[in-house]
């Protein structure tokens, strides 16, 4: 728990030192203007308990503030809660709210959180993100309509204390406060109008800013909220997103100066913009694994040497450098570099065998399993339609052939490639996977026996669970990721995933734009950013 | 007429009501569903959520209680834009489509009559070469390439236009998509009218007005023209239905909200109510404006009468 806490105060004190010095500069110099952002897509909805998409959280997080919010670089940082204290078994947190009112300036409370984080937990809400929560006492329960709502371990002691359990002690909770699931939500405001209240005549926030105007498939207006108890060192005064999704017509929108963030661009633009615009572009390590599941439930992907045959066949060098080019990284652990409290993820132990040494290791695996020229593995490869994922598929599927595998291509829309692979109805497939919080657990829980639909290869090894497991109630830092670190490594003996590279963030940033950080999650928060 | 016209309005329930349970359980029959995604839900999640928009029943419970929730004018919530009711959304997206559609249309029909029928006086001549030379490149160009050339050179190169977005809905934004929804309708318009230009000029009835020493103008105004806009109008009804229910890639390039992504957009993401609400929209509105070209047609046409 000590490591933690010095851990967290170390992070918070330069971050708290950033901030204030972010905010001079933002607010001296150059304070107002109207910033106009290109979000990934159309929002699905602005209420933060139905949301799940990093575009959303894009503009819900200037509109909420859960009890710990974010800096420019993504590490967590006092939001409502100004302070809290963590008991010695690490499982209950006590936090102490700083006075604040909500944008129509009613005061903030305790009672607030207590009922959204049972509102996004009720069975009715139909929350997609709920699961997130689960580390909370009861949640699951709530959740899945096995308990009342105040069965929920979430209490507020008084109007400005709020108590928290957990089910085991969570380093991450902290960060995991930040995300939008934990958003406080106006109670007083949903139960006058139910469904309306994202309207814009209804939303009430308590964040730096608040809704304008929403016109489906076009924009989103947001203005600043002179409530904020921040709102002194907020510098923009107006926040446009446009959810267009086309990105070879964001990109010119951008060019012609309509456009001021484009989060994302098309990677076949690459060479244009690092040639044209090469201070706008930014590319940055990105918290997340793109990656090739193998069904471990199906001939011959039950033998372990089938399945590092061919993993130990795909060059990710000449992935990323000659298919990709947008300095991507190449994958040899499943948990990608940079992530808290979790250094030197567990790598292949291949991984520094020269290439053409690894072919041949991986021919005599396959001939050891039973593969040779006479008898060759032959299977199919799925991948969701989209172009990078075809000239990847497209690559592997030539680096297998080098080693005498057959594999055919077959590509499906994202809804079918996603029902079949929940189903286990393939053989080798792609997916991807972005971190909704930043620690380790979230990327190895996915190969976990008792996780579910979303360990796609049916990857089960009781070691690694029993790791995992006991990663989960211990309280000590550099033990639990010591633990997690063993299962990793586990895991990459294994090869139920193919991992092939670390996905990067990729941004377009007009030169005018301060205050806009690279981080490996890929959060602004537009309070921060201010214009030149 | 009248009496007509509510014949064929109410004939048209029953073709609705085959469109609609086609539709349905076609929607139903795809793979994957509205909640497929890359990261899979937790099945508690999934229940909660199927639940909460009764998907959890059986599927002819699902669609009788379609059917009585369209009667009602209920069309349902939408699974992908959460905030926003099937009607919500067409009823924001069809006037901005709507506007764009009939702009198009009125210049396609403008300069398309206009061009075919001048190309069709005067045959094999250099206009009538290049007014066909032009049709035909805009009906091989495809809007997805057009519509991006028009955005780089009169945005991005000249900016004298907004390369995209659709801010308070100035006239400015609605140029370059007007354009490119324009553009191969003209070019099928100056076709079709040159084509039977050409043959209603041979036919006989104009040899009479000629010989009756009628003056060419008034021969071609008030007689070739008649016949001659025949084809083009059975061919505006459909057409004016399609550009006036917006397109998904014009749409998507300059960033309008109209309703032409949701044909596209809502079969991509399974969201059946509006798939089917976009469906049955549509499928009025075909009714409706087959129903007026009918209608102009008895009166352009002598041979048909409308009874």
């Amino acid at each position: 728990m000590k490591n933690l806490l010095r851990c967290v105060g170390k992070r918070w004190g330069t971050a708290a030192v950033f901030a204030v010095l972010m905010t001079v500069v933002a607010t001296a110099a150059y304070a107002g203007g109207t910033l106009r952002v290109a979000t990934m897509g159309e929002p699905a909805s602005l209420d933060p308990h139905k949301v799940s998409g990093t575009w959303e959280n894009a503009i819900v997080g200037d509109m909420y503030i859960g009890l710990t919010t974010e800096n420019p670089k993504a590490e967590p940082v006092p939001g409502v809660a100004e302070s809290w204290t963590i008991s010695e078994d690490g499982k209950t947190y006590t936090f102490k709210l700083r006075e604040c009112v909500w944008s129509d300036g009613t005061p903030m409370t305790a009672h607030d959180f207590v009922y959204s984080m049972q509102r996004i937990l009720l069975p009715e809400t139909a929350a997609e993100y709920a699961s997130l929560l689960y580390i909370i006492q009861g949640a699951e329960a709530l959740n899945s309509g096995k308990a009342e709502a105040d069965t929920l371990a979430v209490k507020a002691i008084d109007d400005r204390t709020l108590e928290i359990k957990l089910t085991g002690p969570a380093p991450y909770f902290l960060a995991l406060l930040t995300h939008y699931t934990a958003y406080p939500v106006p109670k007083h405001v949903i139960d006058k109008v139910g469904k309306e209240w994202t309207k814009p005549e209804n939303m009430v926030v308590n964040g730096p800013y608040k809704l304008v105007e929403w016109i489906p498939n076009t924009h989103v207006k947001l203005t600043k909220n002179d409530k904020y108890w921040d709102a002194g060192s907020v510098a923009l005064d107006n926040l446009t997103f446009y959810t267009q999704e086309d990105r070879a017509a964001v990109q010119k929108r951008f060019r012609a100066g309509e456009i001021d963030v484009a989060t994302d661009f098309a990677s076949d633009q690459i060479d244009w913009l690092r040639k044209n615009m090469p201070e706008e572009t930014r590319i940055a390590p990105y918290m997340g694994v793109y990656y090739y599941p193998i069904n471990s439930s199906v001939e011959p992907f039950t033998d372990a040497r089938v399945r590092n045959a061919l993993s130990m066949a795909v060059n990710r060098e000449a992935i990323v450098d000659k298919v990709l080019k947008t300095g991507e990284l190449a994958a040899y652990s499943f948990v990608p570099p940079g992530v808290a409290f979790y250094e030197n993820p567990a790598e292949v132990e291949w991984k520094d065998v020269p290439f053409a040494d690894r072919q041949k290791k991986a021919k005599e695996l396959l001939a050891e399993a039973g593969f040779g020229p006479d008898n060759p593995l032959s299977f199919t490869l799925r991948y969701n339609t989209s172009e990078n994922h075809k000239r990847v598929a497209v690559a592997v599927v030539s680096m297998w052939k080098a080693i005498g595998v057959k594999a055919e291509l077959f590509n499906s829309e994202v809804k079918v490639h996603y029902a079949d692979l929940k189903q286990g109805d393939f053989q080798v497939a792609r997916a991807g996977w972005i971190a909704d919080y930043n620690d380790a657990q979230n990327f190895l829980y996915l190969l976990e026996s008792r996780t579910g639909a979303n360990n796609y290869g049916r990857y089960a090894n009781p070691e690694f669970d029993q790791l995992m497991l006991d990663a989960e109630v211990t309280s000590d830092l550099a033990k639990r990721s010591e633990m997690m670190r063993k299962a990793e490594s586990l895991a990459m003996a294994d090869q139920p995933v193919i991992p092939i590279y670390h996905y990067v963030s990729k941004n377009l940033v007009a030169k005018n734009v301060v205050g806009f950080e690279d981080n490996p999650q890929d959060i602004h928060r537009w309070r921060y950013v201010s214009l030149k | 007429m009248f009496a007509y016209a509510v014949r064929r309005l109410l004939s048209a329930i029953p073709t609705l009501l085959v469109i609609i349970t086609i539709a349905f359980f076609m929607m139903r029959l795809a793979p994957g569903g509205p909640f497929d995604r890359e990261k899979q839900l937790p099945p508690e999640i999934e229940a909660n959520i199927l639940r909460a928009y009764n998907l959890d029943k059986p599927i002819h419970e699902q669609y009788l209680d379609y059917l009585k929730n369209i009667v009602r004018g209920d069309f349902g919530p939408s699974y992908k834009y959460l905030d926003f009711t099937v009607t919500d959304l067409i009823m924001t997206g069809f006037p901005v489509s709507l506007r764009l559609g009939l702009y198009a249309i009125l210049i396609a029909v403008v300069f398309g009559v206009t061009a075919g029928t001048i190309a069709a006086l005067k045959q094999n001549s250099t206009f009538d070469y290049m007014v066909m030379t032009f049709a035909m490149t805009g009906i091989v160009i495809p809007n997805f390439v057009m519509a991006p050339l028009l955005a780089l050179v009169f945005g991005v190169y000249l900016s004298l236009l907004p390369v995209a977005g659709w801010g308070d809905g100035a006239f400015k934004y609605q140029i370059l998509p007007v354009i490119t929804l324009a553009l191969p309708q003209i070019a099928y318009i100056s076709r079709l009218t040159r084509g039977s230009m050409v043959e209603v000029m041979n036919s006989n009835f104009i040899r009479t007005a000629r010989a009756k020493g009628l003056a060419e103008k008034i021969v071609v105004v008030r007689h070739a023209l008649r016949g001659g806009l025949l084809p083009v109008v059975s061919y505006l009804g459909p057409a004016t239905a399609a550009v006036i229910t917006g397109s998904v890639v014009i749409e998507s390039i300059f960033d309008v909200p109209g309703i032409g992504r949701y044909f596209v957009n809502g079969a991509l993401n399974r969201d059946y109510p509006v798939v089917m609400g976009v469906v049955i929209f549509y499928a009025v509105l075909i009714i409706m404006l087959n129903l007026v070209v009918d209608l102009i047609y008895g009166f352009l046409d002598p041979r048909v009468k409308v009874e």
